[in-house]
């Protein structure tokens, strides 16, 4: 066969599933992994990048508001006044909120006070990229990150209403006017009619070498959050058996918002 | 043969002038949105679509809605159809324009509109939305425009013709299908996460589509010397009962479901939209307005009677449109977005601005539909003097 199968599957999994007859093609790849048909664009690099809240690890507002604020400072992400116009890349909310499918009888007084970080989980089979018309949204196969082109976006706000988590947010109007404080010259600020979210911060870890096995990513390359959060968050390759973040996760017990939906998120919570 | 439109009675000219400045109003709100951006309208973070999303909506079942007259017509060889066909499919043509506007005035970056094109993203149920709906818009002007021409000369419509008629027909179901597949395809959304969403799509369209086909047939019959036929008329009259009467049962299979299942995710929504939720519920009167209007136009249809008199079956029709109107084209679209993924509730009210413009769209669909229903009516009256 002139075509290896699996990448002819790859390149029509997404088509197919959108036209809902996946089912057709689990048939045809049951010895295979179902996986192929699962992810609009499989993971194929070496690195996919993750992260690890450690919930009661963040006990003050401070703890949040820290890493809160060096996101948004970083991003240029503006702040309005009105829940209508609203931006945000990172945000803390309840935990019935963050974990609708959670249980939610008799939880533990320490949960339903607790707060919870919520951001772009970078889901690996993310449906924000499976409705772009545009492909502005996209995947990063080669590290895992969900990443967007503003200047692509046509603003059909699509991906809005396909992603899980709340995690998009839209340029209603003109958000220059009020992005607090000094601008970061070394990030875009965004014009009216785009979508925008976290990108746990691509650009910053690109800015020197990937790590390779068993290494772990420098601290100036880290995610302007994680680098916040003195200890609160841990960022690593989920790819890499040796990585602190694996390690982390084979350790402790953690949980995925909405795991039933089958997006496969790269965030989870250590609760 | 556009020509036809530019000589019109004062009735016409008033008609067409009263559109045209609905559609300046339109155009006057639109600006203003557009030098500020979508915030002038009353979406949100978590209700990111509204009004424009959802009339788009229930004005592509408008459009596919065409299929219950030339279905009949040209498969079925149902003579008693052959006036009213010609209405049907222009109808459809403005109803598609209305869609591609009510699009258009909801991006947040129109200019960039043709991105859907240079970057085509076969798994993304938009770019196939966008490739049925053009595609729609065209087999219809050119079916619309070729029968039309031939009946102007006086002879069949030539030959070649006939496989765009044949294809218009599957590919009208095509279009309210892949407009369902935009809401039922979502894993966020659980209102729209239903196998059934298509389906009901269909039978509201088939309903409410009909129900202004006859209305505008009665209108014109009124004010013009075209009648399209009683017997074609009633059959219509049983057509828009049917469909209606299966989109309400679809719509009591959904309250089956999430009622008896007691899933809240299933039931949130519901209880959202006819109820109100943890205080919140702005179309809690509207959405009971739907029902009761509907349950009455129904029952009103029921009776043969009624059916055969103008003046009641103008009643049930008006009634039923609203009532699909209201289900379609406000909850089905606004209520998904309540509660938001992360559980919250919230309102939407819509803008004056976006109200504006929305009746700017209608009024310049309705300006296309004048237009093109004058060019029709008048070559009739050219063929065929005196069928009245
Ligand atoms: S969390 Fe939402 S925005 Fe982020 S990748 Fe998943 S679906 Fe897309
Ligand atoms: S709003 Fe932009 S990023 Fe989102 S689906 Fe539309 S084009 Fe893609």
């Amino acid at each position: 066969m002139g075509i290896n199968r699996r990448d002819f599957l790859k390149g029509l999994g997404g088509t197919v599933a959108a036209l809902g007859a996946a089912g057709i093609v689990e048939g045809l790849v049951s010895d295979r992994k179902a996986e192929a048909i699962h992810q609009a664009a499989p993971l194929t690099g070496t690195i996919r990048w993750g992260m690890v809240v450690d919930v009661a690890a963040f006990r003050t507002e401070e703890d949040f508001r820290r890493c809160e604020e060096a996101c948004h400072k970083y991003h240029n992400v503006p702040r309005f006044n009105s829940l209508k116009d609203e931006i945000k890349w990172i945000w803390s909310d309840r935990f019935e909120n963050v974990f609708p499918s959670a249980s939610h009888q008799f939880v533990s007084e320490k949960m339903e006070e607790q707060r919870y970080f919520a951001l772009c989980n970078h889901c690996a089979n993310p449906p924000c990229v499976r409705v772009c018309p545009t492909q502005a949204t996209f995947k990063d196969t080669s590290n895992g990150i969900t990443m967007m082109d503003w200047h692509r976006c046509i603003g059909c706000r699509f991906c809005m209403a396909a992603c899980p988590y709340g995690a998009r947010s839209f340029n209603w109007r003109d958000p220059r006017p009020f992005i607090p404080g000094e601008l970061n010259p070394d990030f875009p600020t965004r014009e009216r009619g785009v979508v925008e979210k976290c990108t746990f911060c691509a650009e910053v870890i690109a800015l020197g070498e990937a790590p390779g096995p068993g290494e772990e990513l420098p601290e100036k390359q880290m995610p302007r959050c994680v680098k916040a959060s003195e200890g609160r968050l841990v960022f690593g390759n989920l790819k890499d058996p040796e990585s602190q973040i694996r390690r982390t996760l084979k350790a402790t017990k953690t949980i995925q918002r909405k795991p039933q939906l089958g997006t496969q998120p790269s965030v989870f919570y250590i609760v | 043969m556009l020509e036809k439109a530019l000589y019109g009675s004062k009735k016409y000219w008033a008609l067409v002038l009263f559109l045209i400045g609905l559609t300046l109003v339109g155009t006057v709100a639109y600006i203003k949105q557009y030098m500020y951006g979508l915030g002038a309208t009353g979406m949100s973070r978590d209700i990111s679509w509204g009004v424009y999303i959802a009339q788009f909506t229930f004005l592509v079942g408008v459009a596919a809605s065409a299929v219950m007259v030339v279905l009949p017509y040209y498969l079925h060889n149902y003579k008693e159809f052959g006036k009213i066909v010609i209405l049907g499919e222009f109808l459809a043509i403005s109803a598609v324009t209305m869609c591609i506007l009510f699009i258009m005035v909801d991006m947040g970056k129109p200019a960039r509109v043709l991105n859907i094109l240079k970057y085509p993203t076969l798994h993304s149920v938009m770019f196939w939305d966008m490739v049925v709906l053009s595609g729609y818009l065209g087999l219809n002007l050119l079916c619309g425009w070729v029968v039309l021409q031939a009946e102007k000369k006086d002879v069949p419509p030539p030959k070649w013709i006939k496989p765009f008629i044949y294809v218009s027909i599957p590919w009208a179901v095509s279009i309210h299908t892949v407009t369902a597949f935009l809401y039922a395809g979502l894993p966020a959304r659980h209102f729209w996460l239903t196998a059934i969403m298509a389906p009901r799509f269909l039978a509201s369209a088939f309903s409410a589509g009909p129900a202004l086909l006859i209305l505008l047939a009665l209108l014109v019959r009124r004010y013009t010397e075209f009648d399209a036929g009683k017997k074609a008329i009633s059959k219509l009259a049983t057509i828009v009962l049917y469909a209606g009467l299966v989109n309400f049962f679809f719509l009591l299979m959904e309250v089956f479901t999430a009622f008896y299942s007691s899933v809240p995710s299933h039931k949130e929504t519901f209880v959202y939209l006819y109820m109100g939720l943890e205080g919140m519920g702005n179309l809690v009167y509207v959405m009971w307005t739907s029902l009761a209007v509907g349950f009455i136009a129904i029952l009103m249809l029921l009776f043969p009677k009624n059916r055969e008199n103008y003046g009641r079956l103008a009643v049930a029709c008006a009634l039923l449109f609203v009532s699909l109107f209201i289900d379609k084209g406000v909850g089905l679209v606004i209520g998904g977005f309540v509660p938001n993924p992360l559980e919250h509730v919230l309102n939407y009210h819509p803008t004056a601005i976006e109200i504006m413009v929305t009746i700017g769209v209608w009024g310049a669909g309705f300006l296309v539909l004048t237009v093109l229903y004058k060019v029709a009516i008048s070559i009739r009256a050219l063929t065929s003097p005196g069928t009245h």
